[in-house]
């Protein structure tokens, strides 16, 4: 574990690093929904700090059956969500400086745990938003809740609804993917190969 | 073999990065339809199998189209003003405007109810509903002119209307607004349940002629009336209607009225009602005024009458000639099938259809099945009128019709959709996407005994991307599919002008053999005809010139005239000699201050003109009659007031002097 990273890992790990500055130019996640007056589709993008995209239409559409309005206050998250990803990377630039297997291991968790806690904290959200409807409805179908889909489609009434990664989830997702095989190279493979 | 290993990690990984970009659905796809081309098809000279008369919704007007092609044929203005043929800006027809507001130009058309004999489309009257200014309107399905309106007093809003009896005995008006009435109406809107009455207007149609007179008004509770229909068969005499708020909101209705679970349908006895009125149980009303407008085809002019007297019967009071029965979530559609035993209620927040049975509610009423009352009036209990419900049909349920062949169709509002299921195992059988979001839905004959099952055509609310754009204000659009297979088909789309909301249409060999060609001059009794050219005239009485015009291919007579003064009113009265079909005349002015007139072969009609300075001013025919049309001209000369230029008049009249 205190072994030193391979040259090659440090490089892209510098790159991974850097790459999730993409974060807080893209969007990270996005919510799409059709029916069949809007073929077009609508949709919703969670950015960094803010949603854009149709959130007045939906909005609109969905009270409804009185869930809420959709509003960049209702989520705190976006006033530190863009500390933690600062940190993130501060961590992956600081692990290529420690330069030890462990600040390898210490960048996936960190990346592993924002990413775990982001999505409980998506379906929280959305478990909420889908439950929490107002009494005074105009259309009340029994039974029916309307939580989107944490990652996938759904049919929900007359939407189908789509949720999953955008640019920035993506990017996220594959320096994940990234730091994980380069853990597994650093372990089995780059040992085995060390002239040392 | 650690290296493997991570090869498969890695393959693992993308894999499901790709699964995740395969979740991603695509929006829905546009049906495709096979022969739908040569079932829509008419060729070129050939007629189309039905009239379909729809309403035009926000233009006041009906539009007539012939289905299956879905090509338009005319507009019928009713309660609108329509320039295209001087309807309302002419002498003759401004009266049919008037109201007890005084000219009223413009409502909103929402449903069409075509006159019955036997349950069955006699082809003889079209009656449209104003939403606004409470009025109800008869158009002739011979000349397919407005012949006749009628306002409605006691009313905030005609939505519930003009529905009608199997034998045209009486359109009815539900007013949508319960609003104060009697002496006292200036109250607070919160005293809505105290102070606001409904009212449902019998609006009797004299099987001679057509003319409409109210019968008799029912007062109700306070509700929002929304949708009628009539019994037939067994339930003639009957009438239902669909009410919402039941909450006795005033105010954000949008939630308020949507918070009970149950809103209601009103069944009215409406036979018994007639027995109460002649049993003078009925309370004369004479706080009133409304305006009754109709148009003389002898003289081609409309006469205004206000009317101050209304019967009144209390539903509440006369305890047996209307009951409640409860329906889901504030219901929209109110349809009774072809044999009159079932009611289809659709609430339009609800998440199924309940069908009543009349049977049953015929015998909860001898039971004394109720539940309690609602304004004084006795509710059926649910279960006891019930046949049964329709189960997850759909989103947002509108409206119902029939095939006759026991199948029922209804228009799914939320879900855009309509879906197809039995009327006897209320199953439902087939669905298909409309585009988009589709409101009243019409099968040709569908409210009749005798439905033609053959289409069923979708009026939707939203067209969107289904047509060239045209900037923010988009087509309106009809949708016609095939019904006569077990999967419903689409077949066509095609544009409307308004905003269309129900339509009737009927077999064309009902109404196309007695359709009027031409006006008899010899029958011309309007009082300024000038039944040929040697009876142009024009007159002065004080600053009023009469000019008693006529028109024939291709010159207007007079077509020189002369002597009239800056500050007189000039009426043209213009007939067209002509006696041939479809040769109209039109007139128009240089800066009249109103529109055109379009004048058929045989009548007259008057275009008023204030001249607004001195000159000499042309007019000419505007429609394209013959090869000499743009010769078809002339010239009216306008002095200073206190000239003395004779008042003359000419056609074809050499004045040498004239040269000097």
């Amino acid at each position: 574990m205190n072994q030193p990273l391979n040259k090659i890992s440090r490089i892209l790990i510098m790159i991974a690093s850097l790459a999730l500055c993409s974060a807080y130019v893209t969007p990270l996640w996005q919510i799409l929904m059709w029916a069949p007056q809007y073929p077009e589709g609508l949709e919703m993008k969670i950015w960094i700090n803010t949603l854009t995209g149709n959130i007045k239409i939906i909005s609109a559409l969905n009270h409804y059956i009185g869930m809420a309005h959709i509003e960049v206050s209702m989520f705190p998250e976006f006033k530190y969500m863009i500390y933690i990803v600062g940190v993130i990377i501060l961590i992956g630039l600081f692990s290529t400086l420690i330069n030890r297997r462990w600040s390898l291991l210490v960048f996936f968790f960190s990346l592993g745990a924002a990413g775990l806690a982001a999505l409980v904290d998506f379906y929280l959200w959305g478990y909420k938003y889908g439950h929490n409807l107002n009494p005074d409805a105009p259309i009340k179908v029994p039974g029916m809740v309307y939580q989107p889909p944490l990652i996938g489609t759904k049919q929900l009434l007359n939407f189908t609804a789509f949720s999953g990664p955008d640019i920035g989830g993506w990017v996220f997702i594959v320096v994940a993917v990234m730091v994980f095989t380069l853990l597994v190279l650093e372990q089995f493979y780059f040992k085995k190969n060390d002239p040392q | 073999m650690n290296t493997n290993k991570f090869i498969s990690l890695g393959v693992l990984a993308v894999a499901a990065s790709l699964t995740m970009i395969g979740c991603k659905p695509k929006g829905p796809q546009t049906v495709t339809t096979g022969g739908a081309a040569e079932k829509v098809y008419v060729a070129p000279g050939k007629y189309d199998e039905f009239y379909d008369i729809v309403s035009g919704g926000f233009n006041g007007q009906m539009s007539v189209y012939g289905l299956p092609s879905g090509r338009l044929f005319r507009i019928i203005p009713v309660f609108s003003l329509f320039p295209e043929n001087g309807y309302g800006f002419s002498e003759e027809t401004k009266p049919m405007l008037n109201t007890s507001h005084g000219f009223v130009p413009w409502d909103d058309l929402h449903h069409i109810a075509l006159s019955q004999t036997k349950g069955e489309h006699d082809g003889r009257w079209a009656f449209g509903n104003a939403n606004n200014t409470p009025r109800i309107g008869r158009v002739d399905m011979k000349t397919f002119r407005t012949m006749e309106i009628i306002e409605l007093p006691n009313s905030g809003g005609n939505h519930s209307s003009p529905f009608i009896t199997e034998n045209s005995e009486y359109v009815v008006a539900g007013t949508r607004f319960s609003v104060p009435v009697g002496e006292n109406r200036d109250v607070p809107v919160s005293s809505y349940k105290k102070n606001f009455r409904g009212t449902l207007s019998f609006v009797s149609v004299d099987p001679a002629n057509g003319g409409m007179k109210i019968a008799f008004q029912l007062a109700t509770p306070p509700v929002d009336f929304d949708l009628s229909r009539a019994g037939k068969g067994p339930s003639h005499g009957w009438f239902f209607f669909s009410c919402y708020n039941t909450e006795q909101a005033y105010t954000l209705l949008e939630v308020n009225a949507s918070q009970r679970d149950k809103d209601f349908i009103l069944a009215v006895n409406w036979k018994k009602a007639e027995e109460y009125l002649k049993a003078g149980k009925a309370k004369k009303i004479t706080n009133v005024k409304y305006a009754h407008n109709y148009l003389d085809e002898k003289t081609h002019t409309a006469t205004s009458e206000m009317l101050n007297e209304v019967m009144e019967l209390d539903i509440a009071q006369l305890k047996d000639i209307a009951y409640f029965i409860p329906c889901p979530k504030s219901p929209h559609g109110c349809d009774t099938d072809p044999s009159g035993e079932y009611i289809v209620a659709s609430g339009k927040l609800a998440a199924l259809i309940p069908v009543f049975s009349f049977k049953k509610i015929q015998d909860a009423i001898a039971n004394k099945d109720f539940d309690g009352e609602f304004g004084g009036v006795p509710i059926i209990k649910y279960e006891s009128a019930l046949k049964g419900e329709v189960q997850k049909p759909g989103l947002g349920p509108l409206h119902t019709e029939f095939d006759g062949r026991g199948n029922a169709y209804t228009s799914m509002f939320v879900s855009s959709e309509i879906v197809k299921w039995d009327l006897n195992t209320l199953q439902v059988l087939d669905r298909v996407p409309t585009y988009y979001s589709v409101g009243h839905l019409s099968v040709p004959g569908g409210p009749t005994a005798k439905p033609y099952g053959k289409y069923v055509i979708a009026y939707n609310k939203i067209t969107k991307d289904r047509y060239l754009p045209t900037g923010p204000e988009l087509t309106q659009s009809a949708q016609i599919y095939s019904i006569d297979g077990d999967k419903m088909q689409l077949l066509l789309d095609f544009p409307t002008t308004g905003e269309p909301h129900y339509a009737e249409a009927i077999a064309a060999e009902k109404v196309a053999p007695n359709s009027t060609k031409i006006y008899k001059i010899e029958d011309n009794n309007h009082p300024y005809v000038a039944r040929g050219e040697k009876q142009t005239k024009v007159e002065r009485k004080g600053n009023r010139v009469d000019v008693y015009m006529t028109a024939i291919r291709s010159h207007l007579t007079p077509d020189n005239i002369e002597g009239v003064k800056l500050g007189d009113e000039v009426y043209f009265h213009v007939t067209n000699l002509e006696q041939d079909w479809d040769i109209p005349h039109g007139f128009a002015v240089k800066g009249a201050a109103n529109a055109e007139i379009l004048i058929m072969p045989g009548e007259t009609q008057t275009l008023k003109w204030k001249p607004t300075e001195v000159g000499v001013v042309p007019f000419y025919c505007t429609d394209f009659c013959s090869a000499l049309h743009q010769e078809m001209q002339g010239y009216v000369r306008v002095s200073p007031p206190n000239s003395n230029v004779p008042l003359k008049f000419s056609t074809g009249k050499i004045e040498p002097s004239g040269e000097k």
